[in-house]
């Protein structure tokens, strides 16, 4: 039990992968935790990555890992900008009120 | 009881599992969003942890300074400046319609189990393909820290990618400046093609002054 492998990191991926989707589909009050969700995922996303670049021994997955940091910065700085914009525009982030687009 | 080293790493990696898995779920639980901020750095710092305690430890210092240094407190800053800390963030209340709102609820429950069932079948049965180890690249240099071979691969195989990289961030910056600028009526700025292409003629007026009259000025 105390011997950890790839699966330990695997299923810890899976797991708070699980967390950020649940995040997504069931948050009806706010945008910006909506955003953290997606953070969340791509950290799951990142701990697959290196834990198998680590156990594999080849350091794609590292190199990989970074260019997701930076695109997961610029989404986050693009995100919040957007989110910043809407709340001068309309007054309100709160997700059962934005509805304009009526989908 | 014999405690190897195997078993300290083990016990390590349990208490951060353990810590990132609780702060994830209070990420999304969280009633205030300025806590759920803080549990997202709380489990960015334990990911990071992991990632220094399985080897990679170029990667979790990075983590450390880009989520917890950068958009962590970018999260915070428009949190606090939108002022929607109190609005609270509940999963299974709606103001607007209650029984529109009731469905939406069992089936993410039920999509997010049937996600995370599929993900554990596929980890469960995997195994590696016998002729990917002839295709991996080793380490760069056997007695090379990772930062050292990282940097090495980083500036050589990947320096198209690595320039991508910086182009994406540049766009994001100059997408979120012109997103939020604002342009702002009544200010009074400088406009240098005016002051450039200024005249004598336009600039100066000679006026002949009536005796005991004075001037009036119109601007």
């Amino acid at each position: 039990m105390f011997e950890i492998n790839l699966g330990h990191y695997l299923t810890l991926s899976a797991i708070i992968f699980t967390i950020g989707v649940a995040g997504i589909f069931l948050n009806r009050k706010n945008i910006i935790v909506i955003l953290m969700s997606i953070e969340l995922i791509l950290l799951a996303v990142n701990i697959n990555l290196v834990s198998f670049s680590v156990f594999l021994g080849d350091l794609t997955g590292q190199i990989f890992t970074l260019f997701i940091l930076t695109v997961a910065a610029a989404e986050a700085a693009i995100g919040l900008a957007i989110i910043v914009v809407y709340f001068r525009n309309a007054g309100t982030i709160r997700v059962e009120e934005i509805d304009k687009l009526k989908g | 009881m014999l405690i190897d080293d195997r078993m300290i790493q083990g016990i390590f990696f349990y208490i951060f599992a353990l810590i990132a898995i609780i702060s994830a779920i209070m990420v999304t639980v969280s009633r205030n969003t300025v806590h759920s901020v803080f549990f997202l750095i709380l489990d960015f710092v334990s990911i990071s942890c992991l990632f220094i305690m399985s080897g990679a430890e170029f990667l979790g210092m990075i983590m450390l300074i880009v989520y917890v240094g950068a958009v962590a407190v970018l999260f915070l800053f428009v949190v606090m400046m939108l002022n929607v800390a109190q609005q609270e963030n509940e999963w299974f209340q709606s103001k607007k319609s209650k029984e529109q709102n009731s469905s939406h609820i069992p089936v993410g429950f039920l999509i997010s189990t049937i996600i995370f069932f599929e993900l554990i079948v596929v980890i469960g049965g995997w195994k590696l393909k016998p002729e990917i180890f002839s295709n991996l690249k080793p380490e760069v240099m056997s007695g090379a820290t990772n930062t050292h071979s990282i940097g090495s691969v980083l500036y050589t195989d990947y320096i198209h990618l690595f320039q991508i990289s910086g182009m994406i961030l540049l766009v994001s910056m100059i997408g979120a400046i012109v997103l939020t600028y604002k342009k702002r009526v009544g200010l009074k700025r400088q406009s240098y093609i005016r002051q450039i292409s200024r005249e004598k003629i336009s600039g100066v007026e000679i006026v002949t002054v009536d005796k005991n009259k004075g001037v009036k000025i119109d601007v």
